[in-house]
């Protein structure tokens, strides 16, 4: 069997898909949403490279080193706004985070 | 086309870009100069809004900056808003002990990555000026570092707004992949006449993540909890300019790259809209806190903008053009009268503390009056004549259904709008208030002059200018 197109853009839906549920269904710790948006960010980059091989066209790689540098700048905001969160409270729980409602 | 004339294109971005930086440099060697480096940021978007006003107009770098009437349009009033922005939220930072001179820098740099949402040509630009607009605004919402109230709305944000990028992103990709480019024009080729299944997927999931940015139903749920959270000047910032330039940008992306797919769109831009008019409505009507109904407000506004934006015309993008700007001061002034208003050192910012104003603060009371009765749509206020220009595209283009139930929104929304004013003016006085500080109190009033009489000359001015821009788009 050769590995084509189909088989890369489905890893990288089911990749996406776990890191959506990730986001949803994780009741614990923050830190997991926090992986879980980068497997979503690492999933959109499977399906850029694989469409920037399939097309012979580079600029879905541009794009790639784009979102990598992006995600990098987005977990070290991430992590700060944590870290404040954190000093506030001294938990990271997901439940914790229900000061505001309705 | 030579790369000095495409730098001379991208010219009021690259004042931004620079000025941040210099600032920053300023900022680290200085750190006790908040008042110069919030003066240079108020400058900087000066400079970059009267740039944006006289460039040459045109495509730079390969399609991924398009400099048309309808950027310079959304430019000019981005970074207008953004200066307001700093001038509202740098004393009222100082007087909470928070003297950071990143405050302004970070408005510039979200400045910046709304300047380039609004003339954006390519996806990957249209990405990089999400995210360096996001980034800076999750910073700006927990920047009261102490406040427990802050930190947890700047968290909400960011977790919110990065599934809202991954989803863009995913949308982003599918679209370069089944397109073959990601520039708009070569999209709109591919998209011609009868768009193939997974270019529709690729725009379903772009638009879900800008309805997340501009906090359309059913996408709104972190606006209540950041709103209330976050400073009260950062909301005037971030409920006004970053609306715009992602409203911009969804017209961008729907009429440059997908006008051929319009009647794919339209329903799904018709179906979010209305479910946003409804939440705004229904959800508003149980609020207590001013911040959380205004954000309950703005969502509903929001599905008005994206009522005229549905029609599928150039006037539906006029309308959405005008909606925006008059909806932007009206936004912006209410909060600025919120940053003003306090008793006895604690902000008032539920509906209860507001009893008897109109003894306490005469010309505070009148202007929320103002605000209240502009976003009911009550003429001859702004908020009525916006509402009008949405309504008459939206009729014009047949979508009578939407038009009849947005006005149904409307008339349960007055419910709270009123609430307010009655509180305001017919309730026993809750106790004094402090002095409230003059620029606060100054943009609340300015606006609010806007609000009415002003605005019946601004119309005027506007129409035509809106016109030209939204012609920009390229739609019938």
């Amino acid at each position: 069997m050769t590995i084509g197109l189909e088989h890369y853009l489905a890893v990288a839906a089911i990749l996406f898909t776990i890191g959506v549920f990730g986001i949803f269904v994780n009741r614990k710790n923050i830190i997991v949403i926090l992986m879980s948006i980068e497997l979503m960010l690492l999933a959109v980059n499977i399906n850029l490279v694989a469409f920037s091989v399939y097309l012979g066209n580079v600029t879905g790689q541009i794009f790639a080193m784009f979102v990598l540098t992006v995600a990098a700048a987005e977990a070290a905001v991430g992590l700060a706004i944590l870290v404040t969160f954190f000093r506030n409270r001294g938990d990271i729980a997901v439940d914790d985070a229900s000061m505001m409602k309705g | 086309m030579t790369f000095s004339s495409n730098l001379l294109i991208a010219f009021p971005q690259l004042i931004l870009a620079v000025s941040a930086l210099l600032l920053l440099v300023v900022g680290a060697f200085a750190p006790k100069q908040t008042t110069l480096v919030a003066g240079g940021g108020v400058l900087a978007l000066a400079l970059a809004a009267f740039a944006a006003a006289i460039q040459p107009l045109g495509v730079a770098f390969g399609g991924a900056l398009v400099n048309d009437a309808g950027a310079v349009f959304a430019e000019v009033a981005i970074y207008a808003a953004s200066a307001v922005g700093i001038v509202l939220g740098k004393p009222w930072f100082e007087r909470r002990g928070v003297r950071n001179f990143e405050f302004p820098v970070l408005v510039l740099l979200a400045a910046l990555g709304m300047g380039m949402m609004a003339a954006s040509g390519d996806l990957i630009s249209l990405y990089v000026g999400v995210e360096l607009q996001s980034l800076a605004l999750y910073v700006l919402a927990a920047m009261h570092r102490d406040d427990a109230k802050a930190s947890e709305a700047g968290l909400k944000y960011f977790v919110l707004g990065a599934l809202s990028s991954g989803l863009l992103l995913y949308g982003a990709s599918l679209i370069y992949g089944f397109a073959g480019s990601t520039v708009f024009t070569d999209i709109a080729v591919a998209a011609g006449g009868h768009a193939n299944t997974g270019l529709l997927f690729g725009l379903v999931f772009l638009i879900c993540g800008l309805a997340f940015k501009v906090s359309a139903a059913p996408f709104h749920m972190w606006t209540p909890d950041v709103y209330e959270g976050a400073p009260t000047p950062i909301v005037a910032f971030f409920a006004a300019a970053p609306k715009l330039a992602a409203m911009v940008l969804f017209a961008r992306v729907l009429a440059n790259g997908f006008a051929g797919a319009s009647d794919q769109w339209q329903q799904i831009l018709v179906v979010i809209a209305l479910i946003s008019v409804a939440v705004g409505a229904f959800a508003g009507l149980v609020q207590k806190n001013l911040k959380r109904l205004w954000a309950y407000s703005s969502i509903a506004n929001i599905g008005y903008a994206l009522l005229g934006l549905a029609s599928g015309t150039s006037e539906g993008v006029q309308a959405m053009l005008m909606f925006m700007v008059l909806y932007m001061v009206d936004v912006t002034g209410f909060f600025a009268c919120l940053a003003a208003l306090s008793r006895q050192g604690r902000a008032m910012e539920t509906i209860d503390d507001m009893a008897g104003l109109i003894k306490e603060q005469p010309g505070i009371a009148l202007a929320m009056t103002a605000f209240a009765l502009s976003a009911l749509g009550l003429p001859p206020f702004s908020g009525f004549w916006a509402k009008i220009y949405v309504f008459k595209a939206a009729l014009d283009a047949g979508l009578w259904a939407p038009a009849v139930i947005g006005l149904v929104g409307s008339v349960v929304a007055a419910f709270y709008y009123l609430k307010l004013i009655k509180v305001m003016w017919f309730d026993g006085s809750a106790g004094a208030t402090d002095k409230p500080p003059m620029e606060a109190r100054a943009i609340g009033l300015a606006a609010a002059l806007f609000a009415f009489p002003i605005v019946m000359l601004a119309l005027k001015f506007l129409d035509p200018l809106a016109a030209t821009a939204a012609h920009a788009f390229g739609l019938a």
